[in-house]
Formats: C-alpha cells, structure tokens, sequence
C-alpha cells in the first residue's frame, strides 16, 4: 500500500492513523477532516470544559511531540466516495485516490426539527457546539434539557454545577434507562433529583417557543416550560451521508464484519460511524463509546494491512463511564441481556454502589457508582471471561 | 525515604496507596517486581492504585489509558504526559520510596494539597 486515506480527524481517526504506524506502514498517510480543529477529546465538552475547569489546550488528543508523518487536510469534508477506485471527493473540490481507506467520520448530534434559526437552542457534539453552549450559559439563569441520555444527563449536572436552574426532560419513564435498565436508571435519577435538577419524565417536547431566541419548551401536554437556553440531546446519528451510492453497505452506520471491514475490499470503518458484527450478540452493533475507539482502531489497522486475512482477538465488551456531579458512573455489558439486577456493594441512596446484572448465573453487565476500584475487578473478570455466542 | 508497608504484606498483583502529597501507588507485579509511581493519573482525577495491573503496567481504572511503571511512559490517549515514577528499596522486608524529586505530572485541576 503506498496511499492511506483516513476520513474523519478525530478520536477513530487520529487512533488508526497511528495503529497503521505501529503495525509498520511506512506510506503516505493523509487524514481528512471536517472540522478545523487537530483531534480533541470530546467526553469533556459535556463535563470539565463546559464547567471552565480544564481549557482547550487541554483537550488535545496528540501528545506533545507525537508526529506520525500524517499529511492533515482539516476543514474540508468528504463528499463522496467512488468504491470500486477507491478515489474520495472533497468539499473543496480535488479529490483524493488511496489504496486503502478508513471511514472515522463519527457521528452528527440530532437535531429537533424546527429549531433551525433559533438563538438560545443548542446540540453538544463539537468544540465549537460546546464554545457556543458555555458562552450562553454564562448570562442564562434557566436550562431546559431535552433527552436524558448521557449527553442531557451529564449537561444538565453541569449547569446545576454552575448554578443554573435545570429542567431535564425525557420522554421514557427514567434518563439513561435505555442503557443501564429501569431499576438502575431510577436511583440514578433520584442522583439529579437530590441535587436539584428538575426531572419531567413521560414528557414529549411539541415546540421551542420564541422569536428569534427561545423562551421555552412546550410539552403535549401543554405545559410551558420557561427557558433562557434549551439543550438538545436526543441521540446522533451516524455521519455517513457521503457514502450514500458508494457501493459501501450501509446500515445504522457503516455495517462491517467483526474485524472492521466493510463490504468493499481495502476499506475498513471505526469509530461511532462504524456497526461492527458482534459474534457475542449475533448481530451488528454500533458502539458510541470512547473505549470502542480504542479498542478497535487497532483491529481496524490490522485489517486494512492484512487485506483482511488478520484474525481479531474476540471483542471485550463495551465499556463506557460517565461524571454527573461528584458521581463517576462506569458500565461495561450490555443490560438487556439480564433477567436479574441485584446491588452487591454499597447504597444507591448513598450515591455508592455497584450492581451486577446476570443472564440466569451469568453475569452479562455492571454498574459502578463511585466504585471504581470494585468496578475495576469485575471489568476484568468480564472482559477475560470466555465470550460465549450465540 | 518514606517506608511504605512491610514486603510481605504486599502480595503480587495488588497495590497499595501512600497518603502522601501527591499520593504514591506502590505495585507488587506477577513477577515479584516492585514499583512506585505517582497515583494521580496525568489525565485526570483518578488513582492508579485501583487500577489494573498487566505485567509491567498499570492501566488507568477510569480512561485505560496504560503507563509502564519502569519509565511511566503512557501508551495512548485520553492520558498524554507520563507519570513520575520513584525509586523502590527494600530494607529488612520493608518496601521503602525514595521519592523523586522531578515535578509530578498533575492533571489539570490537580494540585498539590500545600499550593491549593
Ligand atoms: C459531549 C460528549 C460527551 C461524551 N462523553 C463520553 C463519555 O463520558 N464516555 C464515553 O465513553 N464516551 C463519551 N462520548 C462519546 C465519544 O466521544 C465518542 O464515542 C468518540 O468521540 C467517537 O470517536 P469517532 O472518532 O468515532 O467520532 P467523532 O469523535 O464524532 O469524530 C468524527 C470526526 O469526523 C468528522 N467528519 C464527519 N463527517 C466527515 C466528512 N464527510 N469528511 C471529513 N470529516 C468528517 C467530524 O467532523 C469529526 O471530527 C461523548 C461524546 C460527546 C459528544
Ligand atoms: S483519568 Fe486516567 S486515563 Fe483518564
């Protein structure tokens, strides 16, 4: 291979390139980035940055004096793709031919329709989303969230931080039950709740109010929810649209097998963009998680290198934390898998504990709340237990 | 010098945190080495100590990324900057630090408990 193209500039991306490095390709290497920006860490946005303590040099993803020998095209987009020349088009009109590529675009927050225009409404996904989003914050004295997954779960504890009065609404019965079950997603509510955090469940959002700049939320029900800013966390969707005709197989994302090869020889997908085959599951799966980054940028590489002979190691199963006030919350499985979740260490009232959830005896999944020693010990044992498919 | 812990009540495989300023982990790897590396991980907040150690590297227990506790070099993000490591001695079977005198690599919002 004498070309590499890496399209997305960011976590995915910036871990590929240099898995390609460290597995001995010694070619050209260009990524390819939207964004103006050098790679950033994002789990910051929603936390530590948006709180004003850590700044943006901190957010860098590339150590000091790391240089991998990328040629960088940042600020300029992929626009298409021609599979079979495996030649990519760009926003600024050249394009670019490459013996192998990988797809790191990631993924786009969702945004509600008829927001457009509207000043005071904001979606959390980029460094500039998350500029805009602090500087309104620092006059606004009323936040309404919409969505309580980890993106509105985690702003709405921010701004409570921050001093702010905070309404999070969420259209299911609990924010984050969809991840971690309802009888988990209940104690981590009461965690909002006792902290002053406003929680609206069953709720469904029918208009940002306002000329201009929003008021308010308005809810089916009627009910008018004032608001200086609104935040809008209702999921993303994976950034594929450049593919669409391509000849890559698209599903809820880019659908690969379980080494990161998509349905085109010589091209290789990662990242939230990517739905790799999980033998464990039976089924493809996209993972919008850091550590899936991680871990599977290496896979990726050695995928793209071996044109696709290289056997990936079976896949640890997905691991993910996030910080809600003084609360680090890990989880690693998957909860729906469970029949049974039981607390094993500590007291949800007491804002620590870690609750294992099993398949029959099996443990399939587990929560930590403030346990992070504990936690530990089981993402070991569950990330070493033999995968059992099927 | 700061004793830590007497050798053998350390088993292979475990960690121990010395309450000092910044914190010390001290590690007993599978092999029977022995370690000493600052406990804050250079990323953020968290203590190595609970961590999960691999032969000669400790991975962090919140972001993974993984330092060598012979050199604290760090493999991969979210960390960037490498931990201070210490030396270690072991004196009539006791574990003893001999703490560097090279500036820790706090991470930001981390500072020493004198200069808070
Ligand atoms: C606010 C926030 C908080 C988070 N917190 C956590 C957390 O606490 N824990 C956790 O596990 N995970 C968290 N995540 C998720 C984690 O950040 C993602 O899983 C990770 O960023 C995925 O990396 P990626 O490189 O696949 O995609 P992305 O980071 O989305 O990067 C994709 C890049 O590709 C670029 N791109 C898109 N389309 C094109 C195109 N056509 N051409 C060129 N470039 C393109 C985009 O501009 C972007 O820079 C959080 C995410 C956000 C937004
Ligand atoms: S706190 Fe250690 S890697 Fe993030």
């Amino acid at each position: 291979m004498k070309t590499v193209c890496v399209v997305g500039a960011s976590l995915a991306g910036l871990l590929t390139a240099r898995a390609l490095r460290g597995q001995g390709y010694a070619g050209r290497l260009v990524v390819i980035g939207e964004e103006t920006h050098r790679p950033y860490d994002r789990p910051p946005l929603s936390k530590d940055y948006l709180k004003g303590v850590i700044g943006e040099a901190d957010l860098a993803l590339e150590g000091d004096g790391e240089d991998p020998a990328i040629e960088w095209r940042l600020g300029v987009a992929a626009t298409g793709l021609d599979a079979a020349a495996r030649r990519i088009t760009l926003s600024d009109g050249t394009s670019i031919a490459a013996d192998g590529i990988v797809i790191a675009t990631g993924a786009a927050a969702r945004r509600l329709p008829g927001t457009e225009g509207l000043r005071g409404v904001h979606t959390l996904r980029t460094l500039d989303d998350a500029r805009a989003l602090r500087g309104d914050l620092e006059t606004a004295g009323r936040l309404v969230v919409i969505g309580g997954g980890f993106i509105g779960a985690e702003v709405a504890a921010t701004a409570r931080e921050l001093g702010l009065d905070v309404t999070l609404v969420e259209s299911g019965e609990a924010p984050l039950a969809g991840v971690v079950g309802l009888t988990m997603a209940h104690a981590l509510a009461e965690l909002h709740e006792k902290r002053g955090v406003r929680l609206i469940r069953g709720a469904y959002v029918t208009e940002v109010t306002g000329t201009g700049r929003a008021d308010g939320v308005r809810l089916a029900d009627g009910t008018h929810l004032p608001a200086d800013v609104v935040v809008v966390g209702i999921g993303a969707t994976p950034s594929t649209g450049w593919l669409e005709g391509s000849g890559v197989e698209l599903g809820d994302g880019v659908v690969c097998d379980e080494g990161g090869g998509t349905s085109v020889p010589g091209i290789v997908a990662v990242g939230d963009c990517a739905a790799w085959f999980d033998p464990a599951l039976g089924r493809h799966h996209r993972i919008e998680h850091w550590t899936g980054a991680r871990q599977r940028a290496t896979v990726a590489a050695a995928t793209l290198l071996s044109g696709g002979t290289a056997r990936p190691e079976p896949a640890r199963p997905a691991y993910f934390w996030s910080d809600q006030f003084d609360v680090k919350i890990q989880f690693i499985g998957h909860a729906r898998d469970a029949d049974t979740v039981t607390v094993e260490e500590g007291d949800p009232a007491h804002n620590s504990f870690l609750a294992v959830y099993r398949q029959g005896d099996r443990p399939v999944a587990v929560l930590g709340v403030n346990q992070v020693r504990l936690f530990t010990r089981w993402r070991r044992h569950l990330e070493t237990a033999p995968a059992q498919t099927g | 010098m700061i004793p830590a812990c007497p050798l053998a009540s350390l088993p292979r495989g475990e960690a121990l945190r010395l309450d000092v300023d910044p914190p010390i982990a001290v590690f007993h790897t599978d092999d029977g080495d022995i370690f000493a590396i600052d406990d804050t991980c250079t990323h953020q907040d968290a203590s190595l100590a609970d961590g999960w150690l691999e032969g000669c590297e400790i991975e962090c227990p919140l972001h993974a990324s993984r330092f060598d506790l012979r050199t604290g070099q760090v493999d991969a993000p979210p960390a960037k900057r490498p931990v201070r490591t210490h030396r270690v001695v072991v004196e009539d079977g006791v574990i003893c630090v001999v703490p560097s005198d090279a500036p820790p690599n706090l991470p930001p919002g981390v500072t020493l408990k004198g200069q808070a």
